[in-house]
């Protein structure tokens, strides 16, 4: 028998964590009592979720921080307005300048900084202690953010080269003529319109949730070959030291996470603002 | 023991995307090496191909849990 075959037979018993965690019932509900409504031939659970007391805490978070922060607004600063200097400047010159252009960023700035912070924020309560879960690792959030971003960069375009000058602007490539433009015009359509707004907000959602699953597996499966005792105790240890190990990944990429989805966002109205070549 | 073929195809699948965010990372990196002003310049190039790269991991892990 293989080696394979005989770790899955004795691995009987384990659940391996998958999406059906992520579908949290509402607060003071178990899954069996929640009560549920129809959407579309769906089940859904009626009622506040944890996710959404998280998206409130976030927006209170981060407010209250840049509250406090920019309160004093002395010449020489302390603790915490250094560390909220520190961070707004970071968003408005490394990602917002650079990407938007200089010359009408300024308009941007309160949007990109605050939803920096706010995926910040929503991406850290995923390790929070007491916590513990990634609030974009729910699909609506993700497609939320994403759909913000998609108006206003669109919005924006539309704002300065006109609708068809902007429809013109974001699919006709300049300096390609003849047939090939009955090609790259629905491909280009296709990509700047329809599927960016989707692969951002696939992105942030997908990296919140493979993470998510990943802590899972390795807290779930470490506790699993604990209980089973004798030589899988070592096993389970290990499971505990690689579940640590992703932590400090998972901190990275939630980091990463934020900065991605905002400086995409900086690009893609950057883009739009563009003049004609 | 449960689980699905899917996950194990999206592991393999995971390997395109991880040569390629590989080989946008040792790019950056060679650059900045050769030139270290042109950071700023190369970062957020490098973060942006990192991102379209990794568009393609992203999709795999949404249809393997979709199929």
């Amino acid at each position: 028998m293989s080696v394979i075959a005989m770790s899955a037979i004795r691995a009987e018993g384990f659940i391996p964590p998958g999406p059906a965690d992520f579908n949290l019932p509402p607060l003071g509900h178990t899954k069996d009592t929640a009560p549920t409504f129809d959407f579309m031939g769906y089940a859904f659970f009626a009622g506040v979720t944890k996710p959404m007391l998280q998206l409130a805490l976030s927006a209170i978070l981060v407010f209250v921080f840049f509250y406090y922060a920019s309160r004093k607004r002395a010449l020489v600063p302390g603790k915490l307005q250094y560390i909220g200097e520190a961070g707004y400047g970071m968003v408005r010159n490394s990602i917002v300048r650079d990407n938007v252009g200089s010359e009408h960023f300024m308009r941007f700035v309160p949007f990109l900084v605050s939803l920096f912070f706010f995926i910040l924020v929503n991406n850290y309560f995923g390790l929070f202690p007491g916590i513990q879960f990634p609030t974009a690792s729910r699909a609506g959030v993700a497609y939320a953010l994403a759909l913000i971003a998609w108006l206003v960069y669109n919005s924006v375009g539309v704002q300065k080269h006109g609708f068809f000058g902007y429809l013109k602007h974001q699919t006709l490539p300049s300096g390609i003529k003849g047939p090939v433009l009955l090609l790259l015009i629905p491909l280009e359509f296709f990509s700047n319109i329809v599927v960016r707004p989707v692969t951002l907000a696939l992105r942030l959602l997908a990296n919140m949730f493979a993470g998510h699953i990943l802590l899972m597996l390795f807290a779930l499966g470490g506790e699993h070959l604990l209980t089973m005792g004798g030589a899988y105790i070592g096993a389970g240890l290990m499971s505990f030291v690689m579940f640590m190990l992703i932590c400090v990944l998972e901190m990275l990429v939630m980091f990463l996470q934020a900065y991605v989805f905002v400086l995409l966002t900086a690009m893609y109205i950057g883009g739009a603002l563009a003049d004609e070549h | 023991m449960e689980g699905s073929l899917n996950m194990l195809g999206y592991g393999i699948a995971t390997i395109g995307p991880g040569l390629a965010v590989g080989l946008i990372f040792a790019a950056y990196i060679n650059g900045v090496a050769r030139q270290p002003e042109s950071q700023g310049r190369l970062q957020p190039i490098a973060i942006l191909g990192f991102a379209l790269a990794e568009a393609l991991a992203i999709i795999g892990i949404a249809l393997a849990f979709v199929i």
